[in-house]
Parts: structure tokens; sequence; C-alpha cells
């Protein structure tokens, strides 16, 4: 379950946060049209680390998240990512300002894994098909030993028992649980989360954070686009509001939450902690 | 009007021979090789080049736009002006292969459309290409979709294969006519022709439905 398979990271944020960066994202940027989406977005995560990305809807968020899995193309920025391991291995940087080839695209999903808000689990596919989809037909493992790890994912999130289940045989919150195991599975150097809960009935929301927060604790280093502010507080080592395609304002996550210094994120704050 | 029960009988086994040597066949190979070309007219439909897809478009547009009798006969009276001479069986196959291909690509090119776009997606990011999401992700919730119509164009097709008794295919309908011109009981044996057309249809339904219930069962109820 480990990131960095088998050398448990479960280092304190803290001490994490010394890392160097698994991700750096500079002056990344797009625009549909006229209508800018991202303009001059940096980003950093060190290894371990947990950034959570804030703001409303339409305010670029998601579109930061999904160029780092090459769902959406940036105009210009970069996006670097570090090889797999403790060890300096060879970094990947895309230049978006050049064209990016197919095979830049392939290897930057290669090092990062998606949780969708709806979960997207493959439908005709059992939860443990689901699971062992990415590893058995991208990543050549062998099967035996792609469905033992999936086991062994699936039980840690109590899943243990719906491995021949179809996904729509399962609630929202073991739906995502799936989706979490399936990103877990590709055993990638990041994790993305776009608004993880946002789909989930009021009362399954907790298992589903309950498990990404023991994903932090073990060192797994995430991105999570969120609405759940309080979970941010709790998880993020460092959270991000973004608001009109720009970062308004950024630091550790109880400066930000707790006291923000721009107008535009006390507002924000405020309407999402019905503290009116 | 007194009922010719020798004739119905011993009518009934040319007939049969017909289905089991000419309607049947015809129609297994024709949709078998008609389905491949729909896959690919329809991916080419929906490919970004506009020329590929253009090109799916423009045929589709003529195969539908035509009647199939007159496909038929352009292939098995018409290309011979051109110096292609076709015997009856590759000439019925061809032009039934087209026309399926045609009609299909569309129920195909919908079924396709029909799967979310986050389908695609969540392939992508589990680091599978175009082709193998298209492959292990798309095309099999497309195939669910796509049973019913393609159910309906398979068993038009079975029907429509009478026509090829009009470019001398020997078939079930075409040993129903001689047997018919030969005794004059017309009504008895398009009757009996009619029953057996019936039939295979009635066996396809019933083909269907198990096939659908297969593809339902990772469907909630």
């Amino acid at each position: 379950m480990s990131p960095t398979d088998g050398a448990a990271q479960a280092a304190p944020h803290g001490a994490a946060s010394q890392g160097r960066p698994v991700l750096s994202v500079r002056n990344l940027a797009k625009a549909f049209g006229s209508n800018v989406v991202l303009r001059d977005i940096d980003l950093d995560v060190r290894r371990g680390n947990v950034v959570a990305l804030i703001g409303p809807s339409g305010s670029g968020k998601t579109t930061v998240l999904r160029s780092l899995n090459g769902l959406e193309t940036p105009d210009a920025g970069t996006v670097t990512v570090a090889g797999p391991g403790t060890s300096a291995g060879p970094e990947l940087a895309l230049d978006f300002s050049a064209k990016v080839s197919k095979k830049e695209i392939s290897d930057l999903r290669d090092r990062s894994a998606m949780v969708f808000q709806h979960y997207n689990l493959f439908p005709h596919m059992t939860v443990l098909q689901n699971v062992i989809e990415g590893p058995v037909q991208v990543q050549k493992r062998k099967r035996a030993e792609a469905v033992a790890d999936a086991e062994k994912l699936l039980a840690r999130v109590g899943l243990a028992d719906k491995r021949d289940a179809y996904p729509f045989e399962l609630s929202g919150g073991q739906q995502q649980r799936v989706g979490i195991v399936r990103a877990l599975a590709l055993k990638p150097q990041l994790l993305l989360f776009d608004e993880p809960t946002s789909a989930l009935d009021p009362e399954l929301v907790g298992d589903v954070l309950g498990v990404i927060q023991e994903l932090a604790d073990e060192g797994w280093t995430m991105v999570i686009v969120t609405h759940e502010l309080a979970f941010a507080r709790q998880v993020a080592d460092e959270v991000i509001f973004m608001d009109g395609g720009l970062v308004v304002e950024r630091g550790p996550a109880a400066e930000v939450l707790r006291a923000p210094r721009q107008e535009r994120t006390r507002q924000f704050v405020r309407r999402l902690l019905h503290e009116f | 009007m007194p009922l010719n029960w020798d004739l119905i009988w011993s009518s009934f086994g040319p007939i049969v021979t017909g289905a089991v040597t000419g309607t049947i066949p015809l129609t297994l190979a024709s949709f078998a090789i008609g389905l491949a070309l729909a896959l690919l007219v329809a991916l080419m439909r929906l490919s970004r080049n506009a020329v590929v897809s253009g090109v799916a478009r423009f045929y589709v547009s003529v195969i539908r736009g035509t009647p199939l009798l007159v496909q038929l006969f352009v292939i098995f009276y018409g290309l011979p002006s051109l110096g292609v001479k076709l015997d009856p069986w590759p000439s019925a196959i061809i032009a039934f292969s087209l026309n399926i291909g045609g009609y299909a690509a569309e129920v195909i090119r919908a079924a396709i459309l029909s799967v979310p776009k986050g389908q695609w997606e969540a392939g992508h990011t589990i680091g599978m290409s175009r082709g193998q999401s298209l492959r292990r992700i798309i095309l099999p919730q497309a195939a669910r979709v796509s049973v019913p119509p393609l159910s309906n164009t398979f068993i038009s097709l079975v029907k429509d294969t009478s026509l090829a008794s009009l470019i001398l295919v020997t078939e079930l309908f075409r040993n129903a006519q001689q047997i018919a011109a030969f005794s004059q009981e017309f009504m008895v044996l398009y009757l009996e022709a009619a029953l057996v057309y019936w039939i295979i249809c009635l066996a396809l339904s019933s083909g269907q439905s198990v096939l659908e219930r297969r593809l339902d069962r990772y469907v909630a109820h």
C-alpha cells in the first residue's frame, strides 16, 4: 500500500515536507477562445505532501488537476514529475508551450493516477477486474501478482468481500473506494483526486475521506480538489485557493482556512463553512 | 379451394433446403462481413480527420439513400458492363454486406457515443491508449446498447435476402417461386415461404433475448 513499495513512508508531514518535489508546475495556462481558464499557475508538491485545491466552480482547479493526468492539454507551462522511488530517478518534464507528444502524455499518466468525482468505474467489469485492468493490460504485470495486490488493497478499504461484485451492486461510497484502489494499484508517484466526495450521499462521505486520510498518513503524495474544507484543513499540508483561473492565496492549510489574508478567500471559506 | 396436402408436404423439403443452404448462410456471411465493415465505418465517422469522416458519411448516405434491390442489380447486372462479372452468390454477399455496413455503422456510432466520456477518461488514466480504451472499455459497453437495434437489422436482413432470388441465388424464396410457377399453387407456396421466414425470425428473436440478458448482467435492474 505504501507509495514507495515496501519502504514505508509513514513520516509525519513536518518531516515529509522536507522531501524534494514530486511535482512541479510552472506558468500553466489555458484558454478556450477568449475564455481564460488558467493563468500562470505554479504548484509544487513535495514527496509525501498533500495539497488541496479549493475554490468556486469554474475557478480552474479541476482543469489544473486534469492537466496533471493529461486529460486536458494546457496551452503553455511546464509540468515536471519526479521519477519513481526515493532515489533521484529520471525526471519527466513536459513543456506545453511546444507540441507535447502522445508518448509524453502517456509517460505523465504512468506517474499519476486519478480518482474521479463520479468514480468512472468500468460497469462491465467486476471490482477485481476494475482494479487489475491497468496493472495487467497496461503495465503488463503478472495476473496472479496483480490479483494478490488488488485483494490486499481491497481488504485495506474494507471491500475484500466485494471483489466479484459489479459496480452497480455497490453504494457510492464503496464505488469510490474501488476507484481509489484502482488508482493505487497503478503504484503512481502522485494521486489525484477530483472532488472525490461531491457525488456521495452525506452519510457516505466519511468512509471515503477516512481512506484518503489514511493514505495521507502513509505518505502518499496527493493533490486533492475538494469542497470539504474541514477535511482539507485536517489532511492537507498546503491549501491553494483559486478563483477565475488564478491562484488567489496559498499557504499552510490552517492559515489559509482559518485566517485567510485575501478578502475573496475569506468570503469563500465563510460561505462553505456556513459561517454567515 | 381443396388443399393439395401432397404438394404442401413435398414442397416443404425444397423450401427448407433453400433456407438452410441459401437464406441462412447468405444472412450469416453478409451480417458478419457487414458488421466488421460497420465498425470500421463507425470509427471512420468518429475520426477527427475531416476527409476520413467525410468518406464514411458519404458511404452511409449512399447506402441508406438507395434501395437495396437497386444496389443488388447494380452489382450483378450493372458491373459486367464495366468488365466486372460476378456470380450470383458473391454479388449477393457483397451487396448485403455493403448494405449492413451502412446501416449498422450508424447503430454502432450511436452506441459508442452513448458511452459516457468518463469511461474514455478512466481508460486513459489507467494508462490505456485510445485503441486499448476502445477495445477493452468502450466497445463492450457499446455492444450492450447496440444489441436491440442490431438485432432489428439482422432480422431485416433475413427477410431481405429474398431479394437475392432476383439475381438467381438459389435460396428459400426462389425455390418457393419455382414450385409455385410449376404447380400454380401460388397462395400455398408463398404462405409456406412466409411461415419459414417467420420461424427463422422467431428463433432469432429468442436468441436476442438470451444475448440481452447476458449483456445486462452488470446493469442495475
